[in-house]
């Protein structure tokens, strides 16, 4: 008796109080979804009628057409090679790149440089890019690799520099104590602590270029992209199925290839 | 003399089985390279053309036609910012349960847990513009298409690290809540919630911050926003037109870093 009276006080207080300002902040949000919806024209009736043509459509790409296998095995290899050419250049100029953007290797101005490069790289989608260069180089394989290139530098290039960041001196001054040259330093000092993040990067940099390089060819960069694009536009739609199959086996198998790679070296 | 011979061991830093695993690895990567830069069909025609070709689309680019930026530039950018925004929201709604079930210490079930991981990853490896493309073959061009797009590519990323987010959370709190009887819904908002807040706000920012970038592309495959005007330049030759464009997509997509950059160190 004595106890519960004494809690009396603490009993009227509620254990979780109404906090407000995550009341007000709930209805923020739904007033932003409510406006946002508005503006973007997105309504429930086009949402309800939207659903009668995605049964259609639906309906249209069961079962998927595999007959035309020859167009779609030649577009999902040169996907393929656009991703390994594109990652092994893109892995070849990031570390010189990351180098040069690291504050602790480098001095001041060069740093700065190569992280404005780095965030140019960074701030257009691939496709993007891949439309400047089909300007550039033409039609073709080339045009999506040198996009990916630029978004693989993007990448890799910045993890790497922040890696390099995080690096313990001490190792690399102890390389230099012994007279060693900058490119032992960097050799024997600085790879040995970011090389296992180098390659992780690298290798998700490799699942990522896979799937753009599946996309590149919207506009006309190579790989099976042209091919689903066109099939989209002519409303060969058991075709696309066929193709998004493909594409998402092939983006598979090269997450788990890749995954097993990453894990031999790390 | 012998047992000198015998203390002088090599140390080896891999056992003989990891270096050839390595090895083989090495190779393999090397032989696809190979066959790759073997195989790819580059017309070296347009190679030794292209400093030329690159220096004409320079001088088409410079100077961008500024004036083309409040006639259809501005409202587009605008509407590309609430497709990211928008679609960003959805796909946190839509991937907190997702993940939630699969998240193995919170759905003790493996029939579901596969089930929404299957959902995770369908969701991640279909590219946006792929989406985009689906969405606007049954609902029509617009900001619609792409809002669903840029909400059902972020499911999988976001669920996906929520998943991860809340199986490492600690047993502790939780356990005590169950013991109070706290039912289910308490238990996960009084319980897991706080422990996976700050992963889950970083976690949106970040998709936020894809989604504008990802958002901005959207238009070319008809499905709203920014990429419809880069599209119409683009295919009427308007250069100088794509150069205004291409200019306000990396202010926005630099000015949207920066914003997350600052959240994150106020919030986080």
């Amino acid at each position: 008796m004595a106890l519960s009276s004494g809690n009396g006080q603490q009993q009227l207080r509620k254990p979780f109080p109404v906090n407000w300002l995550l009341r007000l902040g709930w209805i923020a949000v739904l007033a932003y979804i409510v406006y946002a919806s508005s503006r973007l024209n997105v309504s429930w009736d086009r949402l309800v009628a939207g659903l009668g043509y995605g049964g259609d459509f639906l309906s249209r790409m069961v079962p998927p057409n595999f007959s035309r296998w020859k167009l779609l095995l030649e577009g999902l290899i040169e996907s393929l090679e656009i991703a390994v050419i594109a990652s092994t250049l893109g892995i070849l100029l990031s570390l010189p790149i990351g180098f040069l953007a690291a504050r602790n290797m480098m001095p001041g101005w060069v740093s700065w440089s190569a992280r404005a490069l780095i965030a140019i790289c960074r701030s257009f989608h691939p496709v993007i890019v891949a439309i400047l260069f089909v300007k550039a180089v033409g039609f073709g394989a080339l045009a999506g690799i040198m996009a990916l290139v630029v978004a693989s530098v993007g990448f890799i290039a910045k993890l790497f520099a922040e890696a390099v960041e995080e690096i313990s001196l001490k190792q690399v001054e102890a390389v230099r104590a012994t007279g060693a040259s900058f490119a032992n330093v960097i050799i024997y000092g600085v790879l040995p602590q970011v090389l296992s993040r180098f390659i992780g990067f690298s290798t998700y940099q490799l699942d990522s270029n896979l799937r753009n390089s599946t996309m590149v060819g919207i506009v006309g960069a190579g790989g099976i992209g042209g091919t689903l694009f066109a099939a989209f536009q002519r409303f060969d739609y058991d075709f696309v199925a066929a193709i998004l199959l493909s594409i998402i086996a092939v983006i598979m198998l090269g997450e788990y290839v890749s995954g097993h790679a990453r894990r031999v070296f790390e | 003399m012998s047992s000198t011979a015998s203390v002088q061991r090599r140390f080896q830093r891999f056992t003989p089985r990891q270096r050839f695993v390595r090895w083989v690895v090495l190779m393999l990567s090397v032989a696809a390279i190979t066959v790759s830069i073997r195989h790819v069909e580059v017309i070296p025609e347009f190679l030794y053309d292209a400093p030329e070709q690159l220096v004409d689309l320079l001088n088409r680019l410079w100077p961008p036609d500024l004036e083309y930026y409040p006639i259809a530039v501005h409202e587009a950018l605008l509407e590309t910012l609430h497709i990211a925004t928008l679609g960003t929201v959805l796909a946190l709604f839509l991937a907190v349960p997702v993940g939630l079930l699969a998240a193995r210490n919170v759905t003790r079930s493996t029939t579901l847990n596969w089930l929404a991981k299957l959902i995770l990853v369908s969701s991640r490896s279909v590219n946006s513009l792929v989406w985009a493309l689906l969405f606007v073959a049954v609902f029509g061009p617009g900001a619609m298409a792409g809002t669903l797009a840029i909400a059902f590519r972020s499911i999988g990323f976001v669920g996906k690290l929520f998943a991860e987010a809340v199986e490492e959370t600690q047993v502790g709190p939780i356990e005590a809540l169950r013991a109070t009887g706290a039912p289910r819904f308490s238990v996960l908002v009084k319980g897991y919630w706080p422990q996976v807040k700050p992963a889950f706000w970083s976690i949106a920012l970040f998709r936020w911050d894809i989604n504008v970038r990802e958002s901005a592309v959207l238009g070319l495959v008809g499905a709203g926003g920014i990429g419809v005007a880069l599209d119409a330049s683009l295919n009427l030759f308007y250069w100088d037109r794509v150069a205004t464009v291409l200019l306000s997509i990396f202010a926005v997509v630099i000015l949207a870093e920066l914003a997350v950059t600052q959240i994150r160190q106020r919030i986080i």
